[in-house]
């Protein structure tokens, strides 16, 4: 028996919005406990709710972002639960009227293909509070800073069978809203929350299976641990004739298991109902056009023009475009220095293994775009070696902004002077006699491997310098 | 004191002739609310010092030439506004130690029109009821016979200005809880339009039909009043970005020619018969002014208190929530756990009342009675909505009994809840469809007010109160007073 693993996903972002979507505090993360919070916020008796029209902006850019429709009439809801951090007992969401109707979201893969994702539907919402356990001692408190954070709840259809391409997904995601600038994305501050909902079958079956749902997880890591740990549970279960209890599920990295978040089976009614204090949104296509010339070049739109127009690998482009900051250094570079390839080269190789090293994101770099397109000019007009631009670009690296003065200091450029070549090049065939007899005695095939001794003394003796295209040129000739 | 008790009017006039300052007002309002209040039991929280101190200002403003007709005037606010430093309790228990950081946007804006509030009156638990016994203050007592209620829920601001202790008081209407007790107390109380009237920090009953009013003796004062409460306000969504007419400048045209539509369904047999002789009275006195009175027909009258019964409670069980307990109100000593915590500070902070429909909107909105309550009941609404208006496109303004009845009895076991629910029937269809409306002094029955209703169009607050004015010039039912000597401890 084979299992598949079925899977839809709910991420909830929250929006870049200045001040909360229903009240004026500030939106700003690690503030003091309740230094970020209003009589609104608080549910002070006769307190009443204001829409901030910048989360439906960012809302509809999504909805763009993601071709998918959006609602001309959306409404709020309220979804009434009792928390201590839900302070009016109810969260103002949208059930009935979402704002982003259903869309298909395409979502490139390790091996460069496309898999398309189709959205149900993504709504807004405010986010509760936080319970604190550890502040004061035998007491929970309530930090009610994060209530009525906007966030965007996208909600997928379970289109996934494969951790891999859940992964994928939240990448693209990802890329996506930060391309469009409406939510940092920031895992581990709580931005972008995925809740996994999962079951099994078996292969061929079409019908679905009881779901558990993986809630809260918040690294790429965790997720595709938390998917393969819940998978096995599942069918360990299900194959010693088990069922499987829907239910939320909590994955913990440390036990490397998954446990059952509520002690009682109490299935929960919200109650919905129309939330009489907010009008509905009413958007009109004046609205959505005006929205929609403010996009920015999206990254599935910057992919194929990547392979298209500048001759990139799928590859390459893909991983390129995943976040708008790096395909923005991507293009600046490749704009100013005119080769494409060559700039996708150092940005996904030399450039990326430094940051990786030094854990730092392309925004804290300090190479930039236009350094690296100075430095693959030198490359091009024969300045530099390959070897000598390694050098040059750890100059960049440390923060020497200026390629030819770093060229010039350290005494790097290359000798492409066909006098100087010469006269190491007759110094060496001179030096070394019985290498220069077994290198002609020897037929063509073998005269490849041994011309690299040659090139090898040059290359010191030119203190790496020497252009080793004109070398090789020459030492051919000198030795036949 | 006896004879005509002042009016707004009245007042401002005496104020800017100089005969009287504000102070003075004030001094003779708390002096009188401390004499009559322990028999009514209408003032629940008295801000002496907030009062004095205001009144001083008005009188400093007025001799620095300020002119506003409502500057220095007493008036008294419903305990369901919240009042910055001023306890507001929504006669809960639940509430009885909350004093908010926040004014209500009414409070602001009568406040910014100069008027001095004493403090806060006494009303049915959040709103809930209508005959003012809910209060955890208990039950406030009908200045026109100590043994009857004063209706609800803004009991204790209709006994507040039929008593004479301020010109007016605001008061709140989910259901008619303006009406019905302007009809019961002998007083003029309008509820303006859905969205004439900000809701921002009136604590929320049934959010789609709450809306504040003024209460007052005449429809002139509530003119005045309503000048300076309604208008759009940020705060509040529901609150219409429309211009606010001068209501008083309109009040002296004349009504020929009006056509008045008389509901056959408002003269049914939920209606005392007394009641119904007195409102159809009135009503020719409208005719005698020039009015055309015509017969029209509401067919889905009788579905309104079963439609509001399952609109509201649906709306104040959410609305009413955020009382858990956690963050501030009463809460339940020693809870056990967090379940506890919730289960005990809500069964003790709240009223018999208040969660009987707790209750009933959790029934309601929950998913297996979904369909078949709030969603029928939201079709039913619209329904009624719609009658109203096809109605109003034939006349001008629906006229009716305001209340089934005259003021009841007080603690009576006799009246089952739904007997209570019933009080409502003539003024929910105002509510459910949005429509301001207005109780005016219709006669006595055996010595006890009746209040004619006059409901009109979307935003026609200006022609109701032209035409209750004009009502008001013909009768002098409402400068009837009870008699307030037996009322003093």
């Amino acid at each position: 028996m084979k299992w598949e693993k079925v899977m839809g996903l709910e991420v909830h972002l929250q929006l870049s919005t200045n001040t909360k979507i229903f009240s004026s505090s500030a939106t700003t993360f690690g503030a003091d406990a309740n230094a970020q919070t209003n009589p609104l916020d608080m549910a002070l008796p006769g307190t009443l709710p204001v829409l901030n029209h910048a989360a439906v902006s960012q809302a509809i850019v999504f909805g763009l972002g993601v071709g998918a429709e959006i609602g001309k009439v959306s409404r709020f809801d309220r979804k009434n639960y009792f928390y201590p951090d839900l302070p009016k007992g109810y969260q103002i969401s949208q059930f009935f009227e979402p704002i982003v109707k259903e869309g298909v979201f395409e979502v490139p893969l390790e091996d460069g293909s496309i898999f398309p994702v189709r959205i149900l539907r993504a709504h807004l919402e405010e986010d509760a509070g936080k319970s604190v356990h550890d502040a004061i001692p035998g007491h929970t408190g309530i930090d009610l800073n994060r209530a009525g954070i906007p966030l965007l709840e996208v909600v997928t259809e379970p289109d996934f069978r494969t951790a891999e391409q859940v992964v994928a997904y939240l990448k693209a995601l990802h890329a996506l809203v930060t391309y469009l600038g409406i939510s940092d994305g920031n895992m581990s501050e709580g931005s972008m929350r995925c809740d996994v909902n999962l079951s099994l079958r078996l292969e061929g079956e079409t019908e679905y299976g009881t779901r558990t749902e993986l809630k809260n997880i918040n690294s790429f890591r965790f997720i595709e641990r938390a998917i393969h740990v819940e998978a096995e549970r599942q069918q360990d279960l299900l194959e010693s004739g088990h069922s499987i209890v829907q239910e939320t599920r909590l994955f913990d990295p440390d036990k490397d298991e998954t446990r059952s978040m509520r002690s009682k089976e109490v299935a929960n009614d919200y109650r919905y109902f129309p939330d009489p204090d907010l009008l509905p949104i009413v958007i009109d296509d004046e609205t959505i056009s005006r929205i929609r010339e403010t996009l920015p070049e999206l990254p599935a739109v910057k992919r194929s023009r990547y392979t298209t127009e500048l001759g990139l690998s799928q590859y390459d482009a893909n991983l390129l475009t995943q976040d708008r900051a790096t395909a923005e250094f991507f293009e600046a570079c490749s704009n100013v220095s005119n080769s494409p390839k060559a700039a996708a080269n150092w940005v996904l190789g030399d450039l990326s293994a430094a940051l990786n090293k030094d854990g730092l994101t392309i925004d804290d770099c300090k190479v930039t775009p236009q350094g690296l397109a100075a430095l693959i000019t030198r490359i091009d007009d024969g300045t530099l070696s390959s070897k000598m631009a390694k050098v040059v670009f750890e100059g960049l690296w440390s923060g020497e902004s200026n390629v030819d003065h770093i060229i010039e200091s350290k005494g790097l450029k290359q000798v492409s002077d066909s006098g100087a070549l010469e006269a190491i090049v007759d110094e060496l065939i001179a030096n070394n006699p019985a290498q220069v007899d077994q290198y002609r005695a020897a037929d063509e095939g073998k005269q490849k491997k041994l011309i690299g001794f040659f090139v090898g003394q040059a290359m010191k003796a030119s203190k790496g310098q020497a252009n080793p295209q004109m070398l090789n040129q020459l030492l051919q000739q000198k030795l036949s | 004191m006896s004879g005509l008790l002042p009016t707004i009017s009245s007042l401002a006039r005496q104020l800017s002739e100089g005969s009287v300052s504000s102070r003075e007002l004030v001094e003779d309002a708390i002096a009188r609310t401390e004499q009559i209040n322990p028999t009514l039991n209408t003032v629940i929280s008295l801000d002496k010092e907030g009062a004095l101190a205001a009144a001083g200002r008005a009188d400093q403003a007025r001799a620095d030439g300020a002119t506003s007709p409502l500057l220095g005037v007493p008036m008294l606010h419903k305990d369901i506004f919240c009042t910055q430093g001023v306890r507001t309790s929504c006669a809960s228990k639940m509430l009885a130690d909350f004093i908010p950081p926040y004014n209500a946007t009414v409070v602001n804006k009568l406040h910014d029109a100069g008027m001095v509030s004493l403090g806060k009156c006494n009303m049915d638990e959040f709103a809930m009821g209508s005959s003012n016994e809910t209060s955890f203050f208990g039950a406030v007592k009908n200045p026109w016979d100590v043994t009857r209620v004063p209706g609800g829920s803004s009991g204790g601001s209709a006994a507040a200005v039929a008593a004479g202790l301020v010109p007016m008081a605001t008061g709140t209407d989910t259901g008619g809880s303006i009406r019905q007790p302007a009809a019961l107390c002998g007083i003029t109380g309008l509820k303006p339009t859905y969205g004439r009237v900000s809701r921002y920090g009136m604590i929320a009953f049934a959010s789609s039909m709450d809306q504040a009013g003024p209460m007052a003796r005449t429809a002139e004062d509530c003119a005045l009043v309503l000048n300076a409460m309604a208008g759009h306000d940020l705060l509040d969504s529901t609150c219409a970005d429309l211009p606010v007419p001068d209501y008083a400048a309109t009040l002296e045209r004349g009504i020929e020619g009006l056509r008045v539509g008389i509901p056959k369904e408002f003269f049914s047999s939920h209606l005392n018969a007394a009641v119904a002789k007195t409102v159809t009275t009135a009503i020719k006195e409208l005719e005698a002014a020039g009015a055309t009175i015509v017969d029209v027909s509401l067919p889905s009258t009788d579905l309104g208190v079963s439609t509001y019964y399952v609109i509201a409670p649906a709306e104040a069980s959410a609305n009413l929530s955020r009382y858990d307990g956690v963050r501030y109100g009463y809460r339940c000593d020693s809870p056990t756990d967090l379940q506890d915590l919730y289960l005990r500070s809500r069964t003790e902070g709240f009223g018999e009342e208040v969660k009987r429909r707790i209750l009933i909107g959790t029934f309601t909105l929950s998913a297996a009675s979904y369909d078949q309550y709030f969603m029928k009941a939201q079709q039913v609404r619209r329904l009624i909505a719609e009658e109203y208006q096809s109605v109003l496109k034939d006349v001008d303004v629906i006229a009716g009994p305001s209340a089934p009845n005259t003021a009841f009895v007080l603690n009576d076991d006799s009246k089952s809840v739904t007997d209570m629910y019933m009080e409502d029937v003539f003024t929910i269809g105002a509510n459910l469809a949005g429509l301001p409306a207005i109780s005016v002094p219709a006669g006595l029955v055996d010595g006890l007010p009746v209040g004619m209703q006059l409901i009109g169009p979307r935003f026609g607050e200006a022609e109701l109160l032209n035409i209750a004015h004009q009502f008001q010039r013909r009768t002098d039912w409402h400068s009837l007073t009870p008699n307030l000597e037996g009322l003093t401890g």
